[in-house]
């Protein structure tokens, strides 16, 4: 099995003005809804703990909008840009993670374990690698079920690409030729970890060889590239009923979770990642494709419009209720 | 129509009914096909099923228990093996951190009705790894419910009611049983969870047991009736849910209990029951202490001699019923 390797996507031709503004607008709800949730953190307003996806919008996005609308997703426990990627409603995500009774999970799962199963996201998830599995099955169901016109993609990190349950999983998902995508979202760092420390071989692209799976590698801060290899890589698994390995290389600008304090990184390495950003990245080939200033302007301003209502939503929703707790445990 | 069978068979006739009646139920494991399973209770079911409904799978028990997960989230009614209960410990990330928790933690919007087998239980030379009773370690997670059937009749009701179940079941399976025969209807039943049952009735001492105790707890109990010693054996049948109901409506009649399980007494499944006794209205009127038996505080020794003095003998049963009458 080959790795395909994409190159940056030097054109925006063959797509429209419109499907262009999109990715747009759903890179800039992701890093709004990121910015807003820190914000909300350090005054106090949220609880709990939080794992923001700051500088990867791009592969939160191009993945997300390259899955059909009845495919599956299942998401890490840096979850948000995975789940707005695939259309979760940034209200009821916010809600969520306000711990209200509107929220995606009722309040029962906060910022770890949003889901959404009728947008077709099946949870993020707080153990690292614990979703690989739960996607082969779901992969599993559509195939016993002879729905073959839809996919499974399941997110996890370079940390994670270490762990025996993603392993086992890809073994699984070839020896039973799942349709799922193994999106490896390899954002530099492992909590505080470099990969170099803990693998002695970092070209991730082979951990498909052993499994026998075709992998696709990708710029994941190239919004369209990452679009263009998710597609590529979901029609080879539509065609050969066949899981595939897609790298992107990304980085997380942000901390790994709120109580991070950056000791593993220079402040001039997060700043020269922060200037390639994926969203400045794609704002130069909107203005290589049309688009003004102007309009790019009144995008980012639209998107924190789309916040102000998520948080004004969150805030006025109602709270679950404590009686019943246990009721919920089991279903009827 | 009833006719004997072996506990095994009747594991596998619930499972076959249920295959037959129910287009989304399929059964995954390791060795689970030609080969029938470790304990042979799958044999046959590949033939009739073919291998996209029993699935073989690799050795592989967070891939496969996850994927059991995964499917059930979508519609799906897996029932997985694992081929000695022990092997849950390999995924129990699977088991505990999502199967148990999935429904809840998603707000509801989710089920996972998935059956996990695994064959539990000691007294065949297996040692520390593949004879554990663990049955405690997953009452303590709230979102599994778990079953564990004394009888051929109450494993096929049981498996039935386990895999129209909508949510995750630890149903475990008591090797020793396997080949144990008795009446079993040839028609589907079902047994609803959290009813304890009465094995036999008595007036002097409530045996609360469950698994293959029941069988060493009916024993003990035949043996004193000569001597006008009238012990009742209630089989709990499933922990989760737990008919606490019964067990107190049971020792309010008898005024004594004595708790037996296979699996260590310390931090065991009778604890609970106990507390759950002396916690009632009953405390008052209680005749004599809650007597706990069960196995002693170590891992399962090999040499057999040890092995059979871990566990709770009808001697020490007796001894703790003798104790309750002092």
């Amino acid at each position: 099995m080959q790795t395909e390797h994409h190159l940056p996507a030097r054109a925006a031709a063959p797509y429209d003005k419109a499907f262009l503004q999109r990715v747009m607008e759903r890179m800039l709800l992701v890093r709004k809804f990121e910015d807003r949730v820190s914000l909300l953190f350090e005054q106090g307003h949220m609880h709990g703990t939080t794992h923001l996806c700051a500088g990867e919008e791009g592969t939160a996005v191009g993945t997300g909008m390259a899955l059909g609308q009845k495919d599956y997703m299942l998401s890490t426990h840096r979850s948000h840009g995975q789940t707005l990627g695939k259309g979760v409603s940034a209200n009821a995500a916010m809600a969520e993670m306000f711990g209200k009774a509107t929220g995606t999970n009722g309040g029962y799962g906060g910022s770890m374990h949003i889901a959404d199963i009728e947008c077709g996201a099946l949870g993020s998830n707080g153990i690292v690698a614990a979703n690989a599995p739960i996607a082969c099955g779901a992969a599993l169901a559509l195939k016993l079920r002879g729905e073959t016109d839809r996919v499974v993609a399941v997110y996890f990190g370079d940390g994670a690409s270490n762990a025996g349950a993603m392993h086992e999983s890809m073994n699984l998902a070839s020896a039973w030729a799942l349709p799922v995508l193994f999106v490896l979202e390899n954002n530099t760092y492992g909590m505080s970890t470099p990969l170099y420390k803990t693998a002695a071989d970092t070209d991730l692209t082979k951990r498909a060889l052993p499994y026998a799976i075709k992998s696709f590698e990708v710029d994941g801060n190239d919004v369209l590239a990452v679009y263009e290899t998710v597609r590529a890589a979901r029609a080879y698994a539509l065609e050969h009923s066949a899981p595939a390995l897609i790298v992107e290389h990304t980085y997380r600008t942000s901390g790994h979770s709120k109580s991070d304090d950056n000791q593993y990184r220079t402040l001039a390495e997060i700043a020269a990642w922060e200037a390639k950003s994926p969203i400045a990245r794609f704002g130069e080939v909107l203005l290589a494709n049309g688009f003004s200033p102007k309009e790019l302007q009144a995008l980012e301003t639209a998107a924190e419009r789309a916040v102000d209502a998520a948080e004004a939503y969150a805030r006025k929703s109602p709270s679950p209720r404590p009686e019943g707790l246990e009721r919920a445990v089991f279903a009827d | 129509m009833a006719r004997e069978i072996t506990y095994a068979e009747a594991i596998k006739e619930a499972m076959c009914q249920e295959m037959r009646r129910d287009a989304s139920v399929f059964l995954m494991g390791e060795d689970i096909g030609g080969y029938g399973g470790a304990f042979g209770v799958t044999k046959g079911m590949l033939a009739e099923f073919g291998p996209a409904r029993v699935r073989e799978t690799p050795i592989s028990e967070t891939a496969y228990v996850g994927a059991a997960v995964g499917a059930a989230m979508l519609g799906m009614r897996p029932v997985a093996e694992l081929m000695f209960s022990d092997f849950m410990a390999v995924c129990y990330d699977q088991i505990i951190n999502q199967a148990a928790k999935i429904h809840f933690m998603f707000g509801g919007k989710v089920n996972v009705p998935l059956v996990i087998r695994a064959a539990a239980g000691g007294g065949t030379g297996a040692a520390a790894q593949h004879s554990q009773s663990l049955e405690a370690l997953y009452c303590h997670v709230p979102g599994l419910k778990v079953a564990l059937p004394s009888t051929p009749y109450d494993a096929k009701g049981l498996m039935l009611t386990a895999i129209r179940d909508n949510n995750p079941v630890i149903f475990l399976e008591q090797k020793r049983l396997y080949p144990a025969l008795g009446d079993v209807p040839e028609e589907a039943y079902a047994i609803p969870f959290g009813q304890a049952d009465i094995k036999r009735a008595g007036g002097d001492v409530t045996l609360i047991t469950y698994g293959r105790m029941v069988q060493m707890c009916l024993e003990v109990a035949a043996k004193l009736a000569p001597e006008g010693i009238s012990a009742e054996v209630l089989d709990l049948r499933t922990l989760v849910p737990l008919d606490m109901a019964s067990v107190l409506k049971s020792v309010g009649k008898t005024g004594r209990a004595v708790v037996v399980h296979e699996a260590v007494a310390f931090c065991g499944v009778g604890a609970e029951i106990a507390a759950g006794i002396v916690d009632s209205p009953l405390f008052g009127s209680l005749k004599a202490p809650v007597k706990r038996v069960g196995a002693r505080y170590c891992p399962i020794p090999f040499n057999p001699a040890l092995e059979e003095n871990n566990f709770p003998t009808p001697s020490g049963i007796e001894a703790a019923i003798r104790q309750t009458l002092a």
